[in-house]
């Protein structure tokens, strides 16, 4: 068996190079989703899907395809895992930061059972950092997003939301 | 029965219900009560088509047989889809669109709950992924409908109408068959009568709130497990299939 001669470190380090489609700031390593990376005959990613429904995820599947391939790693193959599911709770300190500073404020108050039911908190804005922001719309661009507007600098802004 | 033929059947009504309610939600873009509704239907309906995906792309395997979630979505004929009448009802007004989510996602929350201790391993992680999704679309809902059935005479009104009309529904849920009982048994499945106790607890409080009174319906109308549709089923199915009907095989 000829086992592709790379470090796990290094494909790691490639992957964070790759980018979330629909928040280009984001990695998918700063997401969390990337879940394992195995190394034998060929390099398997273990991927962990975000909303049942999200669009991105066969993308984000070709592009960790197309990056390694590009890296010059032929054998690459992506695996989806769905447990333990995926939760916002898993998006790094770095990825909250990008968020924040690209305008999205971003998840935080954890993604308990508790937070899905009842889960409406004052979210601070992402440009002046005012807790006054109110909610425009639930939901938004994207299933993972709300829409606010903060009531101190008027701007609106998206809400990463507690999933 | 064997125990797998139970389970891709009960796999499959998974998908079925969900499919098939994404698909009426789909309907409301672009003619949505307002933007913001529209959004909520639209995300709404893309968690229910993702779930359907990947309880068909399950299905497909514990089948054996080569077909994947395309061929159960677009080449079964509506006799052969198993899903409760109540997600398969058109979209009248906006009360009977937030009714029927009410009604449907408080069952389907507690059933995907209870799947999350099952012992198939791959029904347990769907239903874990899947459960966080209804658990916000019910928050949403449930808010929806306290404000129809507590906001305006006319709201209270049509609220009230649209529970009369689909109460009739709801009891089909919880009528399980022999896939429902091989399921409890060979695979700690859900109960149905222990979800119905909590079903009925939980839509009360939902109701009340909403100062909607439960309705006096005994009337139970089902079929829908056995592919016995309403006469809406075939115009939903056709529109959703027609273009591999026409175009077969056809990809983008």
């Amino acid at each position: 068996m000829v086992v592709v001669d790379i470090s796990r470190e290094q494909v790691l380090e490639w992957l964070h190079e790759v980018p979330d489609p629909e928040i280009p700031v984001l990695s998918i390593t700063d997401l969390g989703i990337v879940r394992d990376v195995s190394i034998g005959s060929k390099v398997v990613v273990a991927l962990a899907p975000t909303y049942s429904g999200c669009p991105a995820t066969e993308v984000i599947e070709q592009s960790v395809i197309d990056k390694l391939h590009d890296c010059g790693i032929d054998d690459v193959s992506v695996k989806r895992v769905l447990s333990p599911a995926w939760t916002t709770d898993w998006i790094s300190a770095d990825g909250r930061k990008k968020l924040r500073d690209y305008g999205i404020a971003p998840p935080e108050y954890g993604a308990s059972k508790r937070e899905l039911l009842h889960g409406r908190r004052n979210v601070a804005c992402p440009q002046c950092a005012s807790l006054r922001t109110a909610m425009v719309s639930e939901f938004g661009s994207t299933p993972c997003k709300a829409s606010y507007r903060c009531n101190d600098c008027l701007e609106p802004f998206e809400y990463f939301k507690c999933i | 029965m064997t125990k797998d033929e139970a389970l891709l059947a009960y796999t499959l009504r998974l998908g079925d219900n969900a499919l098939i309610l994404g698909q009426r939600l789909i309907e409301l873009v672009a003619a949505g009560p307002e933007l913001e509704e529209e959004l909520a239907n639209a995300n709404f309906a893309l968690d229910f088509i993702g779930q359907a995906r990947m309880f068909y792309s399950y299905a497909g395997e514990i089948e054996g047989k080569g077909r994947c979630e395309d061929d159960f979505a677009f080449l079964r004929d509506d006799r052969e889809f198993a899903n409760f009448l109540l997600v398969e009802q058109p979209n009248g007004h906006f009360g009977d669109v937030i009714v029927r989510q009410v009604l449907f996602d408080s069952f389907y929350g507690l059933q995907l709950e209870a799947l999350t201790k099952c012992k198939d391993k791959r029904l347990a992680e769907i239903a874990v992924r899947a459960g966080k999704e209804i658990c916000y679309h019910l928050r949403h809902t449930s808010q929806w409908l306290v404000r129809l059935g507590d906001g305006t005479a006319e709201s209270h009104a049509r609220a009230t109408e649209a529970l009369g009309r689909l109460w009739r529904y709801a009891g089909e849920m919880f009528a399980g068959d022999e896939v429902d009982i091989i399921l409890q048994s060979a695979f700690d499945g859900p109960d149905l009568e222990t979800i119905e106790a909590q079903w009925s607890l939980k839509v009360a409080a939902i109701l009340d709130d909403a100062t909607l009174a439960i309705p006096d319906e005994k009337w139970i109308i089902g079929g829908g497990r056995q592919g016995h549709h309403s006469e809406s089923m075939g115009f939903l199915v056709a529109e959703m299939q027609f273009l591999q009907r026409a175009y077969a095989g056809a990809t983008w």
